[in-house]
């Protein structure tokens, strides 16, 4: 609260809608043809293209650098449920993908010893573990991801923001080593610890089968969830359940004056932001094909946020731009900078090793110069910039500087 | 107009809601299994090692002290939770090794290496002191006016930041350190005391009752404390409100180097992301003790140092589910006893 104003602030008047197509069609059809020409230039152009184009592709942008960069776009998108739309700063987000990853390893894979039990699943008859189709372990993992959201954020959502960061870190780190120290719970392995869950089932999506390096295919189940994803998040934010969470967000005092049911409304912000999670843990789980504990560390919860900050708090396209470009860097755009830029200039630079300073300058960057992201939303912008004085007394208001 | 008059009067109290109360009652029983489960834990391994663990626990308890006191030094005044001073500790460390390592050379017990010590703890101060100062100008000062979580992502920004250089600095492995403490100890009934652990308590309670004189004694830590309360308010009796933040960085800032110090010369090791775990814990415990208040965040630092130092020595859950047991102090606490031991309850539920 460093400024309360006590003018309201002015949404900007909402585009009216084109004739035609409506924004949904319109934004559906976009995604899915550039997923095509994606899947296209993967699929049948590449292969086929000559080897400097071949090496270009497969130095700068590999398919499973791909596949990784729209898991953690399902993620950011979640988080931007939870941070951007809710404004709540949750710092241990990696827990519900932690949550989903683990659910794939029970549901989807040979793990659970002395049951054979397969459900539309994709194992051969007789291999022990418990083997779900995949599209039902995304819906299980995106119960349980709910379902924790919900416990941890009913006790906690009471909490100034501050209090709520530390304790969703809390949460996080915690989640992380129950799942890290899963081998010895009371003398039951729950999760091979820290050796982690591999290897996973086959997805089998009708009657498809597709093996670990069947990336291209891969990539297309990625997209679709993304797809889900974006639908979702823009649908809650223009109905009522976005408005509330935009509400919360500008002035939670205000909002429960205007009838918002403060708790239910946080709560389902959270359990919307941890299905994403949920939905993003076992996509990631399914593509690198195991559930290891080492992966789900408060880094990631950073790197998850730094994302969301980067692209625009609040705006899914600026998220997933976001999502893009820093999941990218982290994979592979890094590395391979580095390499072309130790060739060429005859350095021996470790790239890779500088992403913590990295991803810690885009997000105070980010906070000090722009802090409504790259694609801001209109709002968010309003939101986020400090009103100078002689506009807000301009509007009448008292400048009440309450404690920074 | 009577009626809604009477209503206000002699309404009464709203009830609380049943999940309020669950969530209160299963804290209440979780808190005395925890208890229980305690006392039978020390029946069966007898009091001494009970005591030995707790020393042990001690030791860390007075250096979470150290760095609790700049959380809650840098809380109480401007509302922030100061990510980055956890790695500013770690680089406290790392500087601290540096210091008397590679440039004093000193690796033994001696004249010169008790000299060196004081050298090095006026120095990593001085530099500890100054980065988190120039942190406050850089960053935080800009965001003086910035919604609540503009100055919070900065600060999980720094702390990256921070990390990284701790990691240029100090590689990706963690590096072991020779001592200049002296080794061993002396025994009270049992109970193994480290001459290190007396090092630390030598060289933290001055600083704590200097801290404490500055806060309360100086014209500045009046000025602090002004600044405190209000703003706006200290602004117009002419306080410099910009330079008593910055100072208030520096001491804290200062403090975490000194902790930075003794932990490298009583564990002997640095590691670039010390900090964030040692951090949070330290943020526990200034939470535990009530935050932005002083005692309360030495008395948390100890009374979580007692916990962890049982909790690994008994063991009651071994060291392997430390962070989880310090968590899950913090998260309780947080929930059913936000304001701390000593804090004041506010009517704000935080």
């Amino acid at each position: 609260m460093a400024t309360e104003v006590t003018t309201a602030r002015q949404a900007p008047p909402t585009r009216r809608r084109a004739r035609g197509l409506s924004y949904n069609a319109k934004w559906a059809i976009g995604f899915a043809i550039a997923a095509f020409v994606v899947f296209a230039l993967y699929q049948w152009f590449l292969p086929n293209a000559n080897a400097n184009v071949q090496s270009f592709f497969n130095d700068w942008a590999p398919m499973s650098v791909l596949d990784e960069c729209m898991v953690w776009m399902i993620c950011a998108l979640g988080l931007n449920v939870v941070v951007g739309y809710a404004g709540l700063l949750d710092l241990g987000y990696v827990a519900f993908w932690a949550i989903g990853g683990y659910i794939a390893g029970w549901f989807f894979s040979d793990f659970v010893f002395g049951v054979s039990w397969s459900f539309f699943g994709s194992a051969r008859p007789g291999e022990p573990g418990i083997h779900v189709n995949f599209l039902l372990v995304l819906l299980i993992a995106a119960g349980f991801a709910a379902l924790a959201g919900v416990m941890i954020g009913a006790p906690t959502l009471r909490l100034k923001s501050d209090y709520l960061a530390l304790v969703t870190l809390g949460f996080g780190e915690i989640t992380s080593q129950v799942f890290r120290n899963g081998d010895d719970i009371f003398g039951h392995n729950l999760d091979n610890g820290t050796r982690g869950i591999t290897p996973l089932d086959p997805i089998k999506i009708f009657g498809f089968r597709l093996g670990p390096f069947d990336l291209t295919y891969q990539f297309l189940v990625m997209v679709f969830l993304v797809a889900v994803v974006v639908f979702v998040s823009l649908r809650l934010r223009h109905g009522r359940l976005g408005r509330a969470w935009l509400a919360i967000r500008e002035d939670e005092l205000a909002a429960s004056m205007m009838g918002v049911p403060l708790m239910r409304t946080k709560l389902a912000a959270y359990g919307v932001g941890a299905v994403a999670g949920g939905l993003g843990g076992v996509a990631f789980a399914a593509h690198i094909n195991a559930v290891i504990p080492d992966r789900f560390d408060f880094s990631i919860s950073i790197t998850l946020l730094a994302m969301v900050v980067l692209g625009g708090m609040g705006n899914v396209w600026g998220v997933m731009v976001g999502a893009l470009v820093l999941a990218w860097i982290n994979a592979n755009g890094l590395k391979q900078f580095g390499t072309t830029f130790n060739s060429s200039f005859h350095t021996n630079i470790n790239f890779p090793s500088y992403n913590f300073g990295l991803f810690g300058l885009i997000l105070v960057l980010m906070m000090l110069f722009r802090r409504e992201g790259l694609i801001p939303e209109a709002r968010t912008k309003l939101l986020l910039r400090e009103p100078d004085r002689a506009m807000l007394e301009a509007h009448g208001a008292e400048v009440d500087e309450v404690e920074p | 107009m009577a009626a809604t008059i009477t209503l206000r009067e002699g309404a009464p109290k709203p009830k609380t809601p049943v999940w309020t109360l669950v969530q209160i009652w299963v804290g209440r029983l979780v808190l005395v299994g925890v208890a229980v489960w305690m006392v039978y834990k020390l029946v069966q391994v007898g009091p001494a090692q009970f005591f030995q663990s707790a020393v042990d626990g001690l030791s860390n308890g007075t250096l979470y002290a150290l760095i609790a006191l700049g959380y809650t030094l840098v809380y109480g005044i401007i509302e922030l939770i100061n990510f980055a001073h956890g790695d500013l500790f770690m680089l406290g460390t790392i500087f601290s090794a540096w210091v008397l390592s590679d440039v004093l050379n000193q690796s033994t017990v001696s004249v010169a290496g008790w000299l060196s010590l004081v050298v090095a703890l006026v120095a990593v101060m001085a530099i500890c002191g100054s980065i988190n100062g120039t942190i406050e100008l850089l960053a935080y000062r800009r965001l003086r006016r910035a919604p609540k979580l503009a100055p919070l992502i900065t600060a999980v920004g720094m702390s990256f930041i921070l990390q990284q250089v701790g990691l240029i600095l100090n590689g990706s492995t963690p590096k072991q350190w020779p001592s200049v403490l002296p080794q061993g100890g002396f025994s009270i009934g049992g109970v193994q005391i480290a001459w290190t652990f007396i090092t630390v308590l030598c060289v933290t309670i001055p600083l704590l009752l200097l801290m404490s004189f500055i806060v309360q004694r100086t014209r500045r830590g009046k000025a602090m404390r002004a600044t405190a309360q209000d703003q706006d308010a200290a602004r117009l009796m002419g306080i410099n409100v910009n330079r008593t933040i910055s100072f208030t960085f520096i001491l804290g800032g200062a403090l975490a180097g000194a902790a930075g110090v003794m932990y490298q010369q009583t564990v002997g090791t640095t590691a670039y992301n010390l900090g964030q775990q040692l951090g949070l814990i330290a943020f526990t415990a200034a939470v535990l003790g009530g935050i932005g208040n002083l005692t309360g965040a030495v008395l948390g630092g100890v009374i979580i140092g007692v916990i962890q130092g049982v909790n690994e020595g008994l063991p009651l859950l071994g060291q392997r589910w430390s962070q989880s047991v310090v968590f899950t102090v913090l998260i309780l606490l947080i929930i059913f006893k936000p304001e701390g031991i000593l804090g004041k309850p506010t009517t704000e539920k935080v």
